[in-house]
């Protein structure tokens, strides 16, 4: 799927009924199949770039162009399970389509094998993350979208699921935008960074990272950060 | 535990009975006769099941009449705006007033009766399930947006189940109300059921009659709570890591 962004200009009204301007001036372009990055300070407006970007929120001004009906598969800031079914039950309702095979696979490689029968309720963050990450590739996503999905883990446990997202990406193929606030995690994971400003967010740089993700060494991925902090200073 | 509260009840009633004289408060043994006679006529089976099938009826009316009306005008503004004034006013009316216009209007008939207890327990169902529509997480709407769930899937699997607290909450105040509010409805303007009895046997000044129905009501009431009610409750909150 390919994504094409041209926003101009979202505004939010708060309480008091005074306006605030949170996007402006954002335009990009996503290929079949490319992985991009957004990074930006807390609270710039990237997880609502993100609420237009997937439909749930039309009132901007500007043009997003998608194929109409493609599959969305997202992973929220938080979880969002429905805490009252279980653990497999979660990924089925989203996913009514998926077989068996596919299902045990990914339980596999996300390590949820054990918390099939589980209640949300009863996972760490961690895990329900993995749930989360789980249900939206179940659905088999021609768009996936993950909105800061390595935040509060800690360390061992955040470079355990970016492994594992890594992994995914790789064998999947599909257009993905991830956001994050962290240039690490950028570097490790996108073909296409892009970097916003704090409020209103407007796009600062664009930078494409010609090498492939599995052939990046550590070398290279602190060289890219380094560039990226220099950008960002700039 | 329950069974020797009973029997507390059963020995302190005994008590009362030796010091008030059985004249006033007529002592177990009198009260059990009275309805052993009541039940050999078969009279007090068929007293009991048609206020139980009042109550059935008048509860489901009002519990599902209340529940969609209440999702109704938790979802939208201006449902909630033009329904509200009637919702206040319907929730100060006293029951008795309800009961006798819907007699005057309706005649004294079954469908009078049924309409007027359903009408006395459904603004507290509309107001207990508004406050729940309110309190829908507007994240997991998203979720199902996002993930395109159609909108039976969302409403059975997503909705609902937030919903269930509070129709369980509906349920149960609910169902206090009618049991109240059945009788005076029977004992107003209807031919049989528990409430015609105890009128009767108000009239009668025949107390041990006026008990044994009270108390084979009550009983059955206590039956109906604790066999239907509250296991259906524990049945809901399951998944919550631990029920209160």
């Amino acid at each position: 799927m390919r994504l094409e962004v041209d926003i101009s200009r979202k505004e939010f009204a708060n309480a008091a009924g005074k306006r605030h301007e949170v996007l402006r001036n954002i335009a990009f372009t996503l290929e079949p199949g490319e992985v991009g990055v957004i990074v930006g300070p807390s609270g710039c407006g990237k997880t609502t770039l993100l609420r237009i970007l997937t439909g749930l929120d039309h009132d901007y001004q500007g043009h997003v162009s998608r194929p109409e009906h493609a599959r969305i598969g997202m992973v929220f800031q938080e979880p969002r399970l429905l805490p009252w079914r279980s653990v497999e039950d979660n990924i089925r309702l989203a996913a009514p389509q998926i077989n068996a095979t596919r299902l045990s696979a990914l339980f596999v490689v996300l390590e949820l094998s054990e918390h099939r029968s589980h209640f949300p309720g009863e996972l760490s963050l961690g895990l329900a993350r993995r749930v989360a990450l789980a249900r939206a590739l179940a659905v088999e996503p021609d768009f996936l979208v993950l909105d800061e999905p390595l935040a509060s883990l800690d360390e061992a446990l955040a470079a355990r699921l970016r492994d594992q997202i890594t992994t995914l990406l790789e064998s999947w193929r599909t257009t993905t935008l991830l956001v994050t606030h962290n240039l690490d995690d950028a570097v490790r994971l996108g073909d296409r960074l892009f970097l916003l400003s704090a409020r209103p967010a407007t796009m600062l740089h664009a930078l494409p990272i010609r090498l492939p993700r599995s052939a990046r060494s550590e070398a290279d991925i602190a060289a890219i950060r380094n560039e990226l902090a220099r950008l960002n200073r700039a | 535990m329950r069974l020797l509260s009973v029997a507390l009840f059963v020995v302190t009633w005994w008590i009362a009975s030796l010091l008030l004289g059985s004249a006033k408060l007529p002592p177990p043994p009198d009260v059990l006769q009275a309805m052993e006679t009541e039940a050999r006529t078969g009279a007090l089976f068929l007293n009991l099941g048609v206020t139980l099938a009042r109550v059935a009826l008048s509860f489901v009316l009002a519990m599902t009449l209340g529940s969609a009306i209440g999702y109704w005008m938790g979802r939208h503004r201006l449902a909630d705006r033009l329904g509200d004034p009637w919702l206040i006013i319907l929730l100060n009316l006293p029951a008795l007033v309800v009961i006798v216009l819907a007699y005057i209007w309706a005649g004294l008939t079954e469908a009078a009766a049924i309409a007027a207890i359903a009408i006395n327990k459904l603004p507290t169902a509309v107001v207990t399930l508004r406050e729940g529509t309110r309190a829908l997480d507007p994240g997991l709407d998203e979720m199902a947006r996002v993930f395109d769930f159609p909108r039976g899937r969302a409403f059975r699997h997503v909705v609902l189940p937030q919903l269930m607290p509070y129709i369980a909450a509906a349920a149960r105040s609910g169902l206090a109300l009618i049991w109240k509010i059945v009788l005076v409805a029977e004992f107003l303007g209807r031919p049989n059921g528990v409430g015609f009895e105890i009128g009767v046997a108000f009239q009668l000044f025949d107390i041990p009659l006026l008990l044994a129905y009270s108390l084979s009501f009550a009983a059955i009431v206590f039956a109906i709570e604790t066999v239907l009610v509250q296991p259906f409750e524990a049945q809901l909150s399951r998944w919550r890591p631990r029920a209160a």
